[in-house]
């Protein structure tokens, strides 16, 4: 493992938490995603890079069922991913997922937004679920802004409140599809560091990003994703000095 | 974080004044171009033509309190037909001496109505009171208990027919369209095929055949001695077909809603109930707030066509006292008045509606 910041209770532990085995996908005729095999462990940050296409999003949506897969399997915290309905609503509660689009309730007011899937999935009552709420808002540096509306907040402002919203169902494991992509480049810094914070508490990550910094110095894998395969993963290190893969040459040339 | 950082502007700078006087408004809105010009004195010439005459008709001229005869020598508006015939154009045939149990149950109705205008009141505590208060009018209405004489069903009429018929109809029909709208959005086929027939059937009839065969083929199919109330067989016309068209709305709502508001729902680990619950259908519903109402008030209007199944509404009850001799000359007069009771509800309830839109405004 590459040293990363001293916290040494922020590192992978050994054990798996999702195992995708011989996994596959089909958008129709369209094989999106073949052969996907991926363990992560507990409190393991991986980064997920590659063009545009290549089934990023799609892979991390597997996770929380979002999207269904047709062949292999999904495990998630030891549930297996089924058509089960009440096995998907378990392990979605414990897999929190922030989008690129923020995706916030925009009729509700912040800290509804934060206490909403407390309240009705975890059953929490509405005080304590607030006082988590409010918690999470100073965490994520913005707690002044808790009575307001999604509309009336900046990008990065809104996307760091759908990072504390799903923080605030305590999840094991947290989904980034492409974070900052949408934010301007001055709001993308506060959305990292708000993530980088994260990665130093020890919460398993997988992030999809074009962000190379934030790869290289919170990452402890970086996957390369290409037509629906994970073509090679390495540490951040290995991965950009020393990529084995054609392919993965071709894009960080691209990129970098 | 370095988003925040506060801005403290010099001086204020006030917003420029739109236009200055009345000369400036006069000028700018009705005299900006010669064809804007020819428009304002067209008009200006047609409301000359046509807003004195009716004034003199309708205020100077006109009687108030007086009989047919006075009215029948006289220009004017003959506006004693109202005050004449008020009890039976508002009640219509109910018991002349009970008219006090229909007149008190709708005052009931208008208050709960106002009462629950204001989105602070919706407790539970108003539930009950809703519960309580329509016990208390159906008792009014129905009578034989406490005293009170019996009252068929077929003596209601006039003014709290149509605002039972609206105000029940409307009430019944909107959650029953949401819910439509809900099954025609269903994975599930059977649902789905169901409500995409019974909304297709009922948005191919017309109002006035569902009542017609509510009224008429609907009792062949009861057993021999069973009977289902008129009123309510109406009631559940209307029902029907509102909620058709609610349905199909309220499906417009739902389309309009983005796919990252149900993943973001679900993502959380909210089941499907509450995903519609708590996340879709409060903003889809408000979306579609304008089309809602309209639906509601062409509901509440439609009402009136009940009188082809012999129910006495507030329309039938104006005209049968039309078809009095003595008052028949004065048929302006009448429909003048239904036509303000009508547009006073529908005029409620679409500024209800705007002030809702503004209450639930959240910006985005
Ligand atoms: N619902 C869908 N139906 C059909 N095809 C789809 C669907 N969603 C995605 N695809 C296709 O699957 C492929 C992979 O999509 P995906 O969104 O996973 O790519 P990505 O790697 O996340 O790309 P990007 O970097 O642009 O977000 C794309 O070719 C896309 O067109
Ligand atoms: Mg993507």
């Amino acid at each position: 493992m590459p040293e990363k910041n001293d916290h040494t209770n922020s590192e992978p532990t050994g054990d798996a938490i999702i195992e995708i085995m011989d996994m596959h996908k089909w958008f129709g005729e369209f094989h999106v995603l073949q052969d996907v095999n991926l363990t992560v462990q507990k409190k393991e940050r991986i980064v997920i890079c590659g063009p545009s296409g290549s089934g990023k999003s799609t892979l991390i949506r597997c996770i929380n069922r979002l999207e269904e897969h047709q062949r292999g399997r999904i495990i998630v915290d030891g549930i297996e991913l089924t058509n089960d309905i009440k096995n998907i609503e378990k392990i979605r509660a414990e897999v929190g997922m922030v989008f690129q689009h923020f995706n916030l309730f925009p009729h509700l007011t912040i800290v509804e937004n934060l206490t909403l899937g407390p309240i009705w999935v975890r059953k929490i009552p509405k005080k304590e679920a607030e006082e988590t709420a409010m918690y999470y808002l100073e965490k994520v540096h913005i707690a002044e802004q808790a009575k307001k509306y999604p509309g009336q907040l900046s990008g990065g402002q809104q996307q760091r409140v759908a990072i504390a919203r799903s923080l605030c169902m305590a999840p094991k494991v947290m989904l980034f599809d492409e974070p900052t992509s949408a934010l301007d480049p001055e709001m993308i810094k506060e959305v990292l560091d708000v993530m980088i914070e994260l990665a130093q508490e020890g919460m398993t990550m997988i992030v999809v990003t074009h962000e190379m910094g934030f790869a290289k110095s919170v990452a402890h894998r970086v996957l390369f994703m290409d037509y629906g395969q994970i073509v090679e993963g390495n540490t951040p290190q290995e991965f950009f000095e020393n990529p084995q893969h054609e392919r993965t040459k071709l894009f960080l040339s691209q990129i970098l | 974080m370095n988003a925040e950082i506060e801005r403290q502007p010099e001086e204020e700078i006030k917003p420029p004044v739109a236009s200055v006087g009345v000369i400036g408004w006069i000028r700018a809105n009705l005299f900006s171009s010669w064809f804007n010009s020819i428009l304002t004195l067209i008009t200006l010439y047609v409301l000359w033509k046509t807003v004195p005459p009716f004034f003199r008709w309708a205020v100077i001229d006109s009687n108030w309190f007086s009989t047919a005869e006075v009215c029948r020598g006289s220009e004017g508006a003959c506006w004693s037909i109202i005050p004449a015939n008020i009890r039976f154009i508002l009640f219509g045939f109910f018991p002349y001496e009970s008219q006090w149990r229909p007149l008190v149950a709708m005052i009931l109705l208008v208050a709960l109505l106002f009462y629950s205008r204001d989105r602070k009141h919706w407790k539970k505590s108003l539930a009950y009171a809703w519960v309580i208060g329509l016990v208390v009018m159906g008792l009014l209405m129905k009578g034989g208990i406490l005293g009170l004489a019996s009252v068929e069903t077929t003596q209601w009429g006039g003014l709290p027919l149509t605002l039972m018929l609206s105000v029940f109809g409307l009430t019944a029909a909107y959650p029953l369209g949401v819910i439509l709208a809900l099954g025609r959005q269903s994975k599930m086929p059977a649902v789905k095929t169901l409500c995409i027939i019974y909304i297709e059937m009922i948005r191919g009839v017309p109002l006035i055949t569902l009542l017609f065969m509510s009224s008429v083929v609907f009792p062949l199919f009861l057993p021999e001695g069973m009977t289902v109330n008129v009123i309510l067989r109406a009631q559940a016309a209307i029902i029907m077909f509102t909620a058709a068209y609610i349905a199909e709305v309220v499906r417009g709502g739902l389309q309009g809603m983005s796919k990252g508001q149900y993943e973001a729902a679900e993502s959380m680990g909210l089941n499907y109930y509450q995903t519609m619950r708590l996340v879709i259908l409060p903003q889809a519903l408000k979306i579609v707030i304008p089309p809602t109402v309209s639906q509601l008030i062409s509901a509440l209007k439609d009402t009136s066509l009940v009188v082809i199944i012999a129910l006495y509404d507030l329309l039938k009850t104006t005209q049968s006292v039309l078809s009095d001799p003595a008052w028949m000359a004065f048929s302006s007069e009448a429909y003048i008045f239904v036509a303000l009771i009508y547009f006073l509800c529908c005029y409620f309830m679409s500024s209800y509606s705007r002030r809702l839109e503004k209450e639930l405004d959240t910006g985005l």
